[in-house]
């Protein structure tokens, strides 16, 4: 996946996590939670949802790299970059 | 061999069954019963469906809210609002001698009642908003502080601090006397700040909900499957062993059976405490407050009898004392729950007004059958009698009966005393001396239908996805 195509990605996870968020605003360098209402209960779930989807494991210790869009696609670019869309 | 092996079928079970399913975990949820629901249920009696558990939903938040636990629990079970089909309630009361508060889903009307009756109070009362606002649920440091003590602080009237703690601890003390003060902030904000509500079909509606999720997305269960037994090799759970002596493996064991029903299953004879937690007491007292609970069906809906609200809290003295029974019924208080005053968009077809007031396990569970059908039959009129000091007089228009006492509860629940509400010391991690044990629903410390489902999922959270 290119680093355009994990974002996509993340939209869509973020979409099944959050059906009511308007997602369409979002700027990426801004963390998430200052954006839309999102609890640690729903980064798990986008932790959970890129298993679910990508078989991709992330420890615990990196939960933190998913606070943007931009630090989740540059954390995630070198795990997905055989994943195919 | 399965992923989790979940003991109980009820609304925390089924919810952490519905997380674990969804995330692709071989998932099996064990029910002793022959149907789901355990303490929340349903059933239907000579042509009529009734609902037991059930009151009405807390935590009741308009659609499109994206804060608090009712938004939190759709978003974790991927389902939406409308699902729950819920209606808001008409309005609800605390009546005491001589002095009644009226509320409903807007904290305004509560606001203004305090401000009519206890003048001296409202600022007092916008302080106890602004620190519950503040609440973190989260932190466990408040968690054990007395609410009884931390509103005589800020009250000076004490009829308002027993007029505020009647339908608190009723709705969820598991704690004799007195409510932890972070059990009554949760509690004050799902029922005051948030409000409530009820889906028209009843808590039937929400339980298939959910089992249909569940098993849609591959998730077993098995109904009349009582565990007879965790088992334990070497401090850890391997699986479980049905009562008809089928083995079942499993990489770890969620149970909604209660702390002190699960630590009898595990076959590991281990009875003294032990760390890491130093409250992680294994001989905790099972709880001690359990219910009866009247039923009777009406062939007119209440508010043509004047009476439209939906859920009444009475107390018959200014103290309000909540405490296990010493007689078999306690008339002194209770809570009339009239479902049909919702405001739901076409009226239920049955009309039913239940009352629930505190009652003794242990002389309901000592009597012989003949002696409890007749006991049922008196206590049903002696509740019945106690609560029409509060209400509009229905009895004349009566056509059927039912009634549930602590008896049914163990029955249905399987819990220790048929303690609807649990252990008063309750085990918010979960965890247990098994490293591969976890406990959910009433004893990890949530309580009602919102607050077991939020339970179910933070433990599936917590223990079951991570590895």
């Amino acid at each position: 996946m290119t680093s355009a195509e994990i974002k996509q990605e993340i939209l869509d996870i973020l979409h099944d996590i959050a059906p009511d968020e308007d997602l369409s605003g979002l700027t990426d360098e801004v963390n998430f939670r200052d954006q839309i209402e999102l609890d640690s209960m729903d980064f798990l779930d986008i932790v959970m949802e890129l298993r679910k989807r990508h078989r991709i494991q992330i420890p615990e210790e990196d939960y933190e790299q998913l606070a943007s869009m931009q630090s989740t696609v540059t954390f995630l670019e070198p795990l997905m970059k055989d994943v195919k869309v | 061999m399965y992923d989790t092996i979940i003991i109980g079928a009820g609304m925390s079970g089924l919810a952490a069954g519905i997380r674990l399913a969804y995330f692709d975990q071989r998932v099996c949820i064990l029910e002793r019963h022959t149907t789901i629901g355990g303490l929340n249920s349903f059933y239907r009696l000579r042509g009529r469906d009734y609902d037991v558990g059930l009151h009405a939903l807390t935590n009741i938040t308009p659609k499109g809210t994206k804060k608090g636990p009712l938004a939190r629990l759709l978003r974790q079970l991927r389902m939406s609002w409308d699902d729950f089909q819920i209606s808001p309630q008409l309005g609800s009361q605390i009546a005491f001698p001589g002095v009644r508060l009226d509320f409903n889903n807007d904290m305004d009307l509560l606001r203004a009642e305090i401000a009519r009756v206890f003048p001296g109070q409202i600022d007092s009362f916008e302080n106890l908003i602004e620190q519950i606002v503040d609440y973190d649920d989260l932190d466990p440091s408040h968690t054990e502080l007395s609410a009884r003590e931390q509103l005589a602080l800020l009250f000076s009237e004490p009829l308002l601090v027993e007029m505020l703690l009647c339908p608190l601890m009723y709705y969820g003390s598991a704690r004799e006397h007195d409510m932890d003060w972070g059990q009554f902030s949760i509690m004050f904000r799902s029922i005051f700040m948030e409000g409530l509500g009820r889906p028209h079909a009843g808590v039937r509606l929400i339980l298939k909900l959910l089992v249909r999720k569940f098993r849609t997305l591959g998730g077993e269960l098995k109904l009349r499957s009582g565990v007879e037994r965790i088992a334990v090799e070497n401090g850890r759970v391997v699986g479980v062993v049905l009562e008809g002596g089928q083995q079942l493996e499993a990489r770890r064991v969620l149970s909604s059976a209660g702390w002190c029903e699960t630590m009898r299953l595990c076959d590991d004879g281990q009875t003294v405490s032990i760390p890491p937690k130093d409250r992680l007491e294994l001989n905790r007292q099972a709880g001690r407050l359990s219910f009866c609970e009247t039923i009777a069906s009406l062939d007119l809906e209440p508010k043509k009898l004047g009476h439209t609200s939906a859920i009444t809290f009475f107390n018959d003295s200014p103290n309000f004392d909540w405490q296990q029974s010493s007689t078999p019924c306690d008339l002194r208080s209770g809570v009339i729950c009239s479902p049909n005053n919702f405001d739901y968009q076409l009226p239920l077809s049955d009309v039913t007004i239940r009352i629930t007031v505190l009652a003794s396990h242990a002389y309901w569970q000592s009597l012989d059958e003949p002696t409890y059908k007749k006991e049922k039959l008196r206590w049903y009129d002696r509740i019945t009698e106690s609560a029409v000091r509060f209400v509009s007089d229905y009895r004349l228009r009566v056509i059927d009966t039912d009634m549930f006492t602590p008896k049914t509860i163990v029955r249905f629940t399987g819990h220790d005393n048929g303690a609807i509400y649990g252990t008063p010391e309750k085990q918010l991690d979960g965890i247990t001396h098994l490293e591969n044990l976890f406990i959910c629903g009433t004893d990890q410390g949530f309580v009602g239908i919102i607050g077991s489902i939020t339970s179910g999922i933070s433990m599936a959270n917590m223990h079951c996805l991570r590895d």
